[in-house]
């Protein structure tokens, strides 16, 4: 099959990635579960990278560390609604976390780092949300070392504790070592997430050795610091008190069993609900999302006897693990069409019953898989299009793909030869605040920003199937086609679109894609991201005798000392 | 004859592009054809709307039935889709995709540059028609007449050649730009015509005559280069519109050669000798041969215009791209890619015009211009001989193209008509003499006097050598309306 997207040391890697993984493969990580405590050991395997030529030593890591930490954030939200505490600390002894991998990132292709990042800070985002979203607090417990990708760790948890063993510190070295930033939010998380004052973070930024004791608690870099003989044991007094505190509502977990897919000779992939069709002469794929194919749960019991297989949260894991495959494994499909396929109606059945049982604990996590989901689709830098055809299911949840996507193309009036349902978009109550975007601000708002109206006149047509006039008129989607114009202008379109340069393309809806304010997080994947591939791409980091190649060598980096 | 309130599209437009069976098209063209119909009724007087007139029309692409003859009225032309016949295999002629398949549909990549490409030749069809309306009223003959309404229902048909494809391949945009093409109108102030020669009034018959001859001769290499595209269905559109073009230039060189022939005869039987004793001469009624000189300067050098800057990305996109080629691509003996060729162009050093080499592939348009002039050249040495004949000694020739330009890299520098910049004083004292004044217009108005009676001409202009279809002198080309 057709794979390799990652590039080790200037050579190809025909090596799948999969996302896809569980407690039983760990390498990396482990967990202790301790009633609605859970302590989350990294403990990284030196000789278990993703790719060879490199050994994670002093807890440093790669994307396959950073897939099972995601596994692990993700299974503590459904297989273990109890925990409302975790603990994340270090396996090792003298080392909290030294961060990503450098020989890892000198010898990764632009764009193998650029999605590893990508990812990684979706990861973060993730866990850092737990708290808000599910109740589940993500507490840091730094003794040795915590350095660059290390601390944005630690700054991603929403409380730090720092040993004060006079050794211990928290540092971002990447500029000072590295010439490249931390860019995983911690630049952005330093100013914006712990307020620290821009002079300090410019020197705590500047220091390899980074800042340890008393001084970390006086800049905000750490929320508490322990003496060294009373730490583990503060840290799960903590731990408990956070515990004791919450009103998280939990019950018993459900299990998220293997992700069953079929990858076929071309690439095409198959799941349960989600089809990914590859056309690579046309650098297209087609993710087609299948409308619920059994009736929505009769009670919240029911799904919770489903569990992984009911419909809404199976097509989440599905399309979710669909999206991380392409990024990282077919680079060159640059552009994605949404399809789906089903009764509308059906979704909004099952949509119905999570919205109307929100304390429920797993009708609002599966709630909060899809803002993330969606959140990923907007953060995935191919071109996206969404076909709105006739028998179509783009209601409610489904629906706020037709605005994550940079255009959409809808089915007018009947078709030739075409007896499937007339296609409609439908919204729901979901479409109006449940799945905000990282601007914060929920796709019809950015969508409506020059025209806020627009969003509160929609909130009158909730429910009601909107055929193709009248979601055109209501501005939902880009265009409309009749049965004469469909094929041709569909075709054309994609063609132009695949013909243009990726990178003008990336930059272009990257841009365009996220309107409005700016949030810690748009900051995050839109500044710092940017300058951060910027850097990427600039012989002083990643040159012949750049920083990122000569680590480890003993001689520094030979920059050119313009400024850009 | 058609109804028109009730055209039946697909069987009444003669068409071999399967019209009946295209839905998208017929949808398309039901909607746009009476936004057509009143354009055209709007724009020619009512009393030439209602005559009959002996015009071709081309029913088919064979031999037999490009040219059907018969009495028209104008509004009931068949106006038709016709594309020269298909060719098995025929390959991309140049650029980065020379040798691969022609396009039978719009690769995406290209379609907004082909659109465009569509569109500007589209646009100039109806423009010149527009630009031309008056002229019926003021024919020198039946015959002149015929060919000018010839000249319109034909440009008519290249509008709607181009209205096909926009149908055809460029789906709502492409139907909004055909719509576009009836909303403009030769100078207008509020929607003028793309190109600025096709917003300048055509005000009498000798400006029609070098219109024809030189404006639709730019047409026609813009067609040669369209002929060559990659894009099969323009390609054989403009092909099949060259073989009608060919006769607007031949209403051209033969008008002007009448002139020329009818002011030498007068000449000659008035003893004139001098061919600048123009009161003399024009104490005749006939048109003096400096003042042929001048309008001739001034057509060709507003032609010149229509091929755009010397060096041209666009035209290189095009070229690159395989959506336009070069005038006679086929028998071009290259790799129909300039990777590394040169072209040289005309460029300004200092006073001096150079020619300087660059990459041909940015050069499209100075050959494409170059081949035109060259092409130019070979009626205005016909008009030369007509002089030789007839004894009389005077020469017209093709200004030279720093001349009187509005684009490229002589724009708005004052050039002699030998190429050489000139002071602005030398310049006003030297235009009267280079192109047409008021005073020569006004002139030339006065002679625009009608000659309806079959048989006869306007006392300026000679008979054709022969007539259309190879009627008789005295044929009734035009059975005018008088009501």
């Amino acid at each position: 099959m057709h794979a390799g997207a990652a590039c080790q040391g200037g050579a190809l890697v025909t090596k799948v990635i999969d996302f896809r993984t569980d407690p039983s493969r760990y390498r990396h990580w482990r967990v202790e579960y301790d009633g609605d405590v859970a302590n989350l050991y990294m403990d990284v395997d030196e000789n278990g990278g993703l790719f060879d030529g490199y050994l994670l030593k002093l807890n440093s890591y790669d994307l396959g560390v950073d897939i099972e930490l995601a596994d692990i954030v993700q299974r503590m939200r459904f297989e273990h609604p109890e925990v409302k505490v975790v603990v994340m600390r270090s396996g090792k002894d003298r080392v909290f976390c030294a961060g990503a991998n450098i020989r890892m990132l000198g010898g990764a292709s632009h764009a193998h780092k650029v999605n590893f990042c990508k990812f990684t800070n979706e990861t973060r985002n993730t866990f850092e949300a737990a708290e808000v979203d599910s109740g589940q607090k993500y507490i840091c417990a730094v003794k040795g070392s915590c350095a660059g990708g290390g601390y944005e760790l630690a700054l991603a948890c929403n409380y730090i504790m720092l040993t004060d063993d006079s050794t211990s510190s928290v540092a971002l070295p990447e500029v000072p070592l590295l010439a490249v930033l931390p860019g995983t939010g911690g630049l952005t998380r330093v100013t914006d997430k712990r307020k620290v004052r821009r002079d300090r973070a410019d020197v705590f930024c500047s220091i390899e050795e980074g800042v340890k004791g008393k001084r970390a608690l006086d800049w905000r870099l750490v929320d508490e610091v322990v003496p060294n003989a009373t730490f583990d044991e503060t840290v799960d007094q903590r731990a408990k008190e956070f515990a004791a505190a919450s009103s998280k509502p939990t019950g018993k977990g459900i299990a998220l069993g293997p992700l069953e897919r079929t990858i076929a000779d071309d690439g095409s992939v198959t799941y349960s609900l989600v089809e990914v069709d590859v056309e690579r002469d046309s650098r297209k794929v087609t993710i087609t999302l299948k409308g619920p194919d059994a009736p929505a749960p009769s009670s919240i019991e029911q799904l919770h006897a489903q569990g992984d297989q009911s419909y809404l949260l199976r097509l989440a894991r599905e399309l979710d693990d669909a999206i991380l495959h392409l990024r990282l494994n077919e680079a060159e499909l640059g552009l994605v069409v949404f399809r789906s396929q089903g009764d509308p109606e059906a979704v909004l059945a099952h949509e119905k019953l999570l919205t109307d049982n929100e304390g429920d604990w797993l009708a609002r996590e599966i709630l909060q898989f899809w803002k993330r989901v969606l959140k990923r689709v907007d953060v995935t830098s191919r071109s996206l299009v969404a076909l709105v055809e006739h028998g179509s299911c783009f209601a409610g949840v489904l629906a706020e793909i037709l605005w994550a996507v940079d255009r959409s193309y809808m089915m007018e009036g009947e078709f030739e030869g075409d007896n499937r349902p007339i296609a409609t978009v439908t919204l729901s109550d979901v479409n109006f605040g449940r799945f905000p975007m990282a601007n914060d601000l929920t796709r019809l708002q950015t969508r409506f920003l020059g025209e806020p109206g627009a969003v509160e006149a929609l909130k009158g047509k909730i429910g009601e199937p909107l055929e193709a006039e009248d979601a055109n008129a209501a501005g939902l989607v880009t265009e409309i086609f009749d049965d004469i114009d469909w094929d041709d202008e569909i075709r054309i379109f994609m063609e132009e679109r695949a013909s243009f340069s990726p990178d003008a393309m990336t930059a272009m809806e990257a841009n365009l894609r996220f309107a409005g304010p700016e949030t810690m997080e748009t900051r995050i994947f839109g500044r710092l991201t940017a300058w951060q591939n910027w850097i990427f791409q600039r012989p002083n980091a990643v040159g012949p005798d750049g920083a990122l190649k000569r680590y480890g060598s003993g001689v520094r980096g030979d920059y050119n000392m313009e400024r850009v | 004859m058609i109804d028109l309130m009730n055209v039946s599209y697909d069987t009444q437009i003669p068409n071999n592009v399967g019209l009946s069976s295209d839905k998208r098209v017929l949808k398309a063209l039901e909607k746009w054809h009476p936004g057509y119909i009143n354009w055209w009724n709007d724009l020619i007087p009512e009393n030439f709307q209602q005559s009959l007139v002996y015009l071709r029309t081309a029913v088919s692409v064979d031999p037999k039935g490009w040219a059907k003859f018969d009495y028209v009225k104008m509004p009931e032309y068949r106006w038709g889709v016709l594309l020269a016949p298909h060719v098995e295999d025929r390959k991309i002629p140049c650029g980065e995709h020379a040798g691969q398949p022609a396009w039978q549909e719009v690769p995406g990549e290209y379609r907004n540059m082909l659109k465009r490409l569509i569109v500007i030749q589209g646009d100039t069809e109806p423009a010149s028609v527009e630009q031309q309306k008056f002229l019926g009223r003021t024919a020198p003959s039946l015959y002149d007449m015929r060919n000018l309404f010839q000249v319109n229902v034909e440009e008519g048909r290249h509008l709607w050649a181009m209205v096909y494809l926009l149908h055809k391949y460029f789906g709502k945009d492409g139907r909004e730009e055909a719509d576009d093409l009836l909303r403009r109108s030769s100078g207008s102030e509020e929607a003028p015509r793309m190109l600025g020669a096709f917003n300048e009034a055509t005000p009498d018959w000798l400006s029609f005559f070098m219109f024809t001859y030189f404006t639709d001769r730019d047409g026609k290499m813009q067609l040669e280069s369209l002929a060559q595209s990659g894009f099969d269905p323009l390609s054989r559109t403009c092909r099949f519109m060259l073989t009608e073009e060919a006769h607007h230039m031949f209403v051209g060189e033969t008008g002007v050669g009448r002139i020329i022939e009818r002011t030498c005869q007068v000449m000659k039987e008035n003893g004139i000798e001098d061919p600048y004793d123009v009161d003399r001469i024009r104490s005749y009624g006939v048109l003096d041969l400096p003042t042929v000189q001048k309008k001739l300067n001034l057509h060709y050098t507003l032609s010149l215009d229509l091929f755009g800057q010397e060096v041209s990305t666009n035209a290189a996109n095009a070229f690159n791209a395989g959506i336009k080629g070069r005038y006679m691509e086929h028998r071009i003996d290259d790799d129909h890619k300039l990777v590394n060729d040169t072209y040289s162009v005309c460029d300004l050093e200092g006073d001096a015009v150079v020619r300087r080499d660059v990459p041909a592939l940015t050069a499209i348009n100075m050959r494409l211009r170059d081949d035109y002039s060259r092409d130019a050249s070979g009626g205005v040495g016909r008009w030369n001989k007509i002089l030789e004949k007839a004894g009389v000694a005077f020469e017209l020739k093709l200004p030279h193209e720093a001349f009187n330009r509005k684009i490229g890299v002589f724009a708005n520098k004052e050039f002699n008509p030998e190429g050489k910049l000139v002071s602005g004083a030398e310049y006003d004292a030297g235009v009267k003499n280079w192109l047409p004044t008021h005073a020569d217009g006004d002139y030339i108005q006065s002679l625009m006097v009608p000659e309806y009676e079959p048989g006869k001409y306007a006392g300026w202009i000679a008979p054709p050598k022969v007539g259309i279809d190879n009627k008789p002198g005295d044929f009734e080309y035009v059975k005018l309306h008088m009501a």
